[in-house]
């Protein structure tokens, strides 16, 4: 380990420290964006875990999510809470490891599509088995407070980014960086190309499940329409997509000026909220080709003391 | 014999649902993720000309598709040009593509929201039951299964008869290899991909004679939708038919013999199966 | 549908030019309002929430406002579309308690976005009126968040007087005793499903035909067939609004011959009876309301001119209601919102509705349950402590 990893490190953890600090400043509403901001960046991050080296786009977030919620909603009144998102850990672990080990040869589009399919398959099942068993609605009353959920969330989220930096120095992240650039120049070199992908695809889908689980004491009353809403899986991927996919840290830059954007759009326009979303939508696509990642690039290149002379 | 007939004409609705798709994300390699906003487009247009001036959508349709084939022409040019140009890989530009068309179906989603308000829509049209083999059916989904088979029909021959369309299918299975041989791609890919968005809007007119609609409901029919064109294969107008036809048998069957509970579920096992089996789905090349 | 987009545009305009003079003057009520307008749910939100947000804040405002300790006070309503997301209808209500820091907060649309917010009402103690939010969790509820009231009855309630009708139907000797049932498989049509089915065996049924379907499945005409197949008496669906519509439309295709014929969410819609017209003569959904009463009628025409649309027979009349309840509260104790929450449990309201009160479950106990179109108009024929049911009339036929 390096000096520079060791500050690295020491910084991350002192800024993971002032962000848990949020809930004491006593803004119920700072709070409320703050809860939406960790739960994206976990989700988009873990998801860039797997798709940024990959390149596989997958949008089987919801299905990952809507099983956590259950998880808790099923669980909360018979077990304590944070056994409930281990088992959601690794339920989404599990489904992970099974859709990979069946899909994960698919090439890119067709893996784009399935993980889709998937998630509607687990909504259809799962509805199906409410409506025979005659199950009620499934009201989470618990005094967990928004608070606790936040800390929780950011925890994960903190984990989520050990673990990405942990995999990056792996063994398994080199083979992964190789997958990425030419998987026959992998398969060559002696790589399992298929379980390296399969163990990480479990990455994001323990994550997405274990963010259903925690948040699901926030939605209160759990029904598979909300649980399972397929615009979540794009949220992620926009999310992560807009911020850079490439990088440890790029989703997040993409997450907390989006869910800024969201807000301020959702709260100055609010007869034209959807309209409007899409217009900002478009002109990041058009205006920031590479994402804010790339912004950020071009930036610091052009604050370089070289290029000087194109301030001026 | 009635399941099999009630699956046909599933069927029908859902090539109309598919079939614009396929042609822009086979050729035109749009994944237009505002598919489904361009159907409810096309249902809200006949809405309006039917309860506004008692014209029926099957006329309807001949002023829709026009106008609707030269604003997804405008798209193509406008906006969705500058992001094929600047791809460098194909997975850059699907890449591109559903980040730009995913804020597309926001837009429309929001003027739609503006124009006509956020009710939900329908009309009675041909509301009438129409005996075949001896059991009755919907004559409006009749109907609209004889567009359909109109609409595929023409197409299919189109693609393989006309020069601009053999061309087009050329593009659909080499794209680098197309561009060799002299054919004008970017020009083309324009033309499917605005011929594709006319498809889906008069489907969304056929079909807006049986469903409900409202703003909001375009995400459902393009998500139906990219299903059906990845089962049939991506670029083939054959692959979509026999996807959307079987996609509707069975979930026929398993409504009649089964429980009505689990169709979708089984149309996501069976779609499963195929991408499983045959991952480039029922018709498509094999990728070498 | 021109004069509707003008006037949506009207008062469109007449709400940026209130909040651009309301920033101005102290003297106004600020009211917030989180619902649908975008999502699965913003077609039901379009009919039943909106409307009447628009609605009782012309009214007031034409009146001079409300009256509080005295001074009249014009309300100014902020409003914010919730995508139909729990989280977002989470962010808006806390968007309007701690940055807009409004008065009051009309409910949110739909059981699950109500439940959803009450968390967030409850810490910044505003009372919470609840209209779209139908479930038999109401004492749990209303423990866990005191300030949280219900108006628009219970899932057991609505299953139940159903059952009730068709009992009364058949010991009167309208009815057989073969019912087929269906239901959306979401939470709504899976409880109410599995409450009706308990009473229908336990008054005697014989259920010939039961099953689900999946929310948004696009033709339903095998279920129709199945349904018919079975030879039915009554047929009874628990459907939200696409499928309402589907299966009516599968019925008359069939000609399914029953003498009772139940639909549920959007049976009300005005829309339902512009579509099917002398066909949906005789079918029966939830709600109802007393047609014959004048406040209704009053209620019904000063909607129809100051938003344009019919208002439904059913949630309509309850958000107004709702809104009424809050209005009068206020007249009587102030802006204080304890005060206004302790005021909701102890009083009675003089509404369009009639008067309601609530119980100790916070809960209003007269509603009306069942309704019926009858000569094109959705009739209340079964309620809760609600005057004004007229007698059922069987389905004959669909011309």
């Amino acid at each position: 380990m390096t000096g520079t990893d060791i500050r690295n490190l020491c910084l991350s953890a002192l800024a993971l420290g002032i962000c848990a600090l949020l809930p004491l400043s006593g803004s119920g509403y700072w709070l409320s964006i703050g809860v939406t901001i960790v739960m994206f960046t976990a989700l988009a991050t873990s998801w860039a875990l797997f798709s940024g080296p990959t390149h596989y786009i997958s949008l089987a977030t919801a299905a990952f999510f809507g099983v956590g919620t259950y998880v808790t909603a099923l669980g909360f009144e018979t077990l304590p809470f944070w056994s409930l998102v281990g088992i959601a850990a690794i339920l989404g672990a599990l489904l992970a490891a099974l859709v990979g080990l069946a899909t994960l040869r698919l090439s890119g589009v067709y893996f784009v599509i399935f993980t889709l399919g998937l998630a509607e398959l687990v909504r259809q099942v799962i509805t199906w088995i409410q409506n025979r068993s005659g199950q009620k609605g499934l009201y989470v009353l618990t005094d967990i407070s928004e608070a606790d959920i936040y800390w929780m969330l950011l925890a994960l989220a903190g984990a989520v980014f050990l673990a990405g930096w942990l995999i990056g120095r792996s063994r398994l992240g080199f083979a992964l960086r190789i997958i990425g650039d030419d998987e026959t120049v992998a398969v060559h070199s002696g790589i399992n190309t298929a379980l390296s992908k399969v163990l990480l695809f479990m990455v994001p889908g323990s994550v997405a499940a274990m963010t259903g689980a925690i948040l699901a004491p926030r939605y209160v009353y759990i029904e598979p329409s909300l649980a399972f809403a397929p615009m979540l899986s794009f949220q992620v991927v926009i999310m992560a997509l807009l911020g850079g996919a490439g990088r440890l840290w790029g989703p997040l830059v993409g997450v907390i000026p989006f869910t800024l954007l969201w807000e301020s759009i959702s709260s100055s326009f609010p007869q034209q909220t959807t309209l409007l979303l899409g217009v900002a939508f478009l002109v990041i696509v058009y205006l920031l080709p590479r994402g804010f990642i790339g912004l950020l690039d071009q930036i610091r290149q052009r604050t370089a003391p070289k290029d000087a002379e194109a301030q001026a | 014999m009635d399941i099999l007939i009630t699956g046909l004409l599933l069927g029908g609705t859902y090539a109309l649902i598919a079939m614009g798709l396929n042609l822009q994300y086979g050729v035109a390699r749009i994944m237009n993720l505002a598919n489904g906003e361009m159907l409810v487009a096309g249902g809200f247009a006949a809405f309006w000309m039917y309860t506004g001036g008692q014209i029926s959508p099957f006329l309807t349709i001949f002023l829709l598709a026009p106008l609707t084939f030269a604003l997804n022409w405008l798209i193509y040019k406008i906006m969705l040009q500058p992001l094929v140009k600047r791809a460098k890989t194909r997975g850059q530009l699907e890449t591109d593509s559903i980040l730009a068309t995913f804020g597309l179906s926001f837009v429309m989603v929001g003027l739609m929201l503006m124009v006509f308000g956020g009710d939900y829509f329908n009309y009675s049209y041909l509301a009438r039951p129409v005996v075949i083999a001896g059991d009755t059916f919907a004559l409006n989904r009749v109907a609209s299964f004889l567009g359909a088979v109109v609409i595929c029909g023409a197409l299919y021959i189109w693609l393989n008869r006309s020069r601009p369309g053999l061309s087009i299918r050329a593009i659909a299975v080499a794209p680098d290899s197309a561009r060799l041989v002299g054919i004008n791609v970017g020009q083309l890919a324009a033309l499917a991909f605005a011929l594709g968005g006319a498809v889906t809007a008069v489907g969304g007119a056929l079909l807006s004679t049986y469903l409900t609609l409202d703003a909001s409901t375009g995400v459902i029919f393009t998500l139906k939708a990219l299903i059906i064109v990845i089962m049939g294969g991506v670029g083939d107008v054959r692959g979509t038919i026999v996807a959307a036809l079987l996609l509707g048998v069975v979930e026929t069957l398993v409504a009649t013999l089964l429980d009505p509970g689990l169709t979708l579920a089984a149309a996501y096992t069976l779609f499963i199966l195929i991408l499983l089996f045959r991952p480039q789905g029922l018709f498509g090349k094999k990728p070498t | 549908m021109k004069r509707r987009t003008a006037l949506k545009f009207a008062a469109a305009l007449a709400l940026t030019t209130s909040l651009a003079t309301g920033a101005v003057s102290a003297e106004t009520i600020k009211i917030g309002a989180a619902a649908p307008k975008t999502g699965p749910l913003a077609g039901g939100a379009a009919v039943s929430q909106w409307p009447n947000v628009q609605l009782w804040a012309a009214q007031v405002n034409e009146r001079g406002g409300i009256n509080v300790g005295g001074t009249m006070m014009p309300v100014e309503v902020i409003e914010y579309d919730d995508q139909t997301n729990p989280g977002e209808t989470i962010k808006a209500i806390q968007r309007l308690a701690t940055q807009d820091e409004v008065n009051f907060i009309v409910s949110p649309y739909g059981t699950g976005l109500v439940v959803a917010a009450a968390p967030i009402f409850a810490r910044y103690g505003y009372p919470l009126i609840a209209v779209s939010a139908i479930t038999d969790q109401q004492p749990a509820l209303s423990k866990q968040f005191p300030d949280m009231f219900f108006t628009l009855g219970t899932t057991s309630a609505l299953a139940e007087d159903t059952v009730k009708i068709l009992t009364d139907m058949r010991d009167g000797g309208q009815l057989g005793n073969k019912i087929a049932m269906v239901n959306v498989a979401d939470a709504f049509g899976i409880e109410l499903a599995e409450v009706a089915r308990g009473k229908f065996k336990e008054a005697g049924f014989e259920i010939v035909y039961d099953t689900s379907y999946p929310l948004g499945t696009q033709d339903l005409s095998p279920v129709m067939k199945g349904a018919k197949a079975a030879a039915p008496d009554a047929f009874v669906a628990w459907s939200y609004p696409p499928d309402t519509f589907a299966l009516t439309e599968q019925a008359i295709i069939e000609d399914l011959q029953v003498q009772a014929f139940y639909t549920a969410v959007a049976t009300p819609f005005p829309a339902y009876g512009a579509r099917f017209g002398a066909a949906a003569n005789g079918v029966m959904g939830p709600g109802g309301v007393n047609v014959d009463d004048p406040k209704f009628q009053e209620y019904a025409a000063a909607h129809e001119t100051i938003t344009g649309a019919k208002p439904d027979f059913w949630a309509s009349a309850t958000t107004y209601a709702s809104l009424q309840i809050l209005e009068q509260s206020i007249e009587a104790v102030g802006l204080d919102r304890k005060a206004v929450a302790d005021h909701l449990r102890s009083g009675t309201f003089d509404t369009v509705l009639g008067p309601i009160s609530f119980d100790e479950n916070n809960n209003n106990q007269a509603f009306w349950t069942v309704g019926q179109w009858q000569d094109g108009v959705f009739k209340g024929v079964a309620s809760r402590n609600r005057d004004g049911a007229v007698p059922v009339i069987l389905k004959n036929g669909w011309k």
